[in-house]
């Protein structure tokens, strides 16, 4: 059997502006197909992904925030959000999506999938990962 | 490439999925799967119209195994799994049910 | 002049040249990622502060991105498609500052 990998995607763009963040999306959940231990982390304008209440309709493009609430459908269970980024921006966690994963192991009880750390607790968990990806 | 009935013009992409989720109907799923030799019976729909309501909330269609997942959890061990999802759709479930439910082609399907 | 604000102003200095420069009678329009200088409470609104110019902001794209009315910086009108029409004629010369 393959080693898994510990693999994590940090997303630093804004939703809407490029093509970066859906693209991004778009590995990740393709990625999952592979079975490997897939977390992401969302630094600098990346928090602003996962910000609730897009509505894109009046801007008349696609609107790919809800995708984010499907993550947990694929396994990916660890979102990281830094605290800095949150702050330096005028946010705080309740801005954000309340996304979640059902624990298979625990009787599929709905847990919160967002955790918000600091950045120096986050660069050691960029550390301890054998991959990572950077939208 | 485009798909004519009844008057109305479908337009699709190369591998025949709609290019346009609004334009979709009953009358066009039917003629799409008629078009595979499959008659679509009340155990299709039920997978269809799951795969569209998974598509409104989320804004993609799942991969199989994302679907045989959420299937098995909403109707049922006997449901939730390939084989029977594979008799419905031989295709391959995930690909064929979007296909005749009017949505893009899975992500996350290698 | 119409100044508009295509970049979110924690990952450009657009927004904080463009300011600097804008005269007196300018107006400052932020589209796209550029409206993320319209929330308060974050570091960018520093930029904001003590400008002289009428400073704008458009809805589709606050709306796009999931920037509530009631986050936004005193002193900034929200404008849509038909007011960003409105500047962009009133103004003799638009610079995009991208």
């Amino acid at each position: 059997m393959p080693t898994v990998k510990k693999m994590m995607y940090v997303n630093r763009r804004a939703p809407h502006g490029t093509g970066y963040a859906l693209e991004g999306l778009e590995v990740v959940l393709i990625g999952t197909a592979f079975e490997q231990e897939v977390c992401m982390a969302f630094i600098g304008d990346g928090v602003y992904q996962i910000m609730q209440g897009q509505d894109t309709r009046a801007a008349g493009m696609k609107n790919f925030s809800p995708t984010y609430k499907a993550l947990g459908d694929y396994d990916v269970t660890r979102l990281y959000v830094e605290q800095e980024s949150l702050s330096e921006r005028g946010l705080s966690v309740d801005d954000l999506m309340p996304l979640t994963y059902e624990d298979e192991d625990d009787d599929w009880a709905e847990k919160p999938s967002v955790q918000v750390i600091v950045r120096k607790e986050l660069s050691q968990i960029m550390a301890a990962q054998d991959v990572l990806f950077n939208f | 490439m485009a798909i004519e009935l009844n008057g109305k013009t479908y337009e699709t992409d190369e591998e025949g999925y709609l290019a346009d989720l609004s334009q979709w109907d009953e009358e066009v799923a039917n003629h799409m799967a008629s078009e595979d030799d499959c008659e679509l019976g009340d155990e299709h729909w039920e997978v269809i119209n799951f795969l569209r309501e998974y598509y409104e909330e989320y804004q993609i269609a799942p991969a199989v195994r994302i679907l045989t997942k959420a299937i098995g959890k909403k109707m049922g061990k006997d449901k939730g799994n390939s084989k029977y999802l594979y008799s419905l759709f031989p295709y391959g479930p995930a690909k064929q049910a979007c296909k005749y439910g009017g949505l893009p082609k899975p992500t996350g399907c290698v | 002049m119409l100044h508009t604000v295509n970049k979110s102003p924690y990952c450009s200095d657009s927004l904080r040249l463009c300011i600097s420069y804008a005269g007196k009678d300018d107006a400052v329009l932020l589209i796209e990622d550029g409206v993320y200088a319209a929330m308060c409470g974050g570091n960018s609104e520093a930029i904001l502060q003590g400008a002289e110019v009428a400073l704008y902001a458009l809805w589709p794209d606050l709306q796009a991105r999931g920037i509530s009315e009631d986050k936004l910086v005193d002193g900034l009108k929200v404008v849509g498609y038909d007011g960003f029409v409105e500047l962009a004629a009133k103004h003799s010369k638009v610079q995009s500052w991208l």
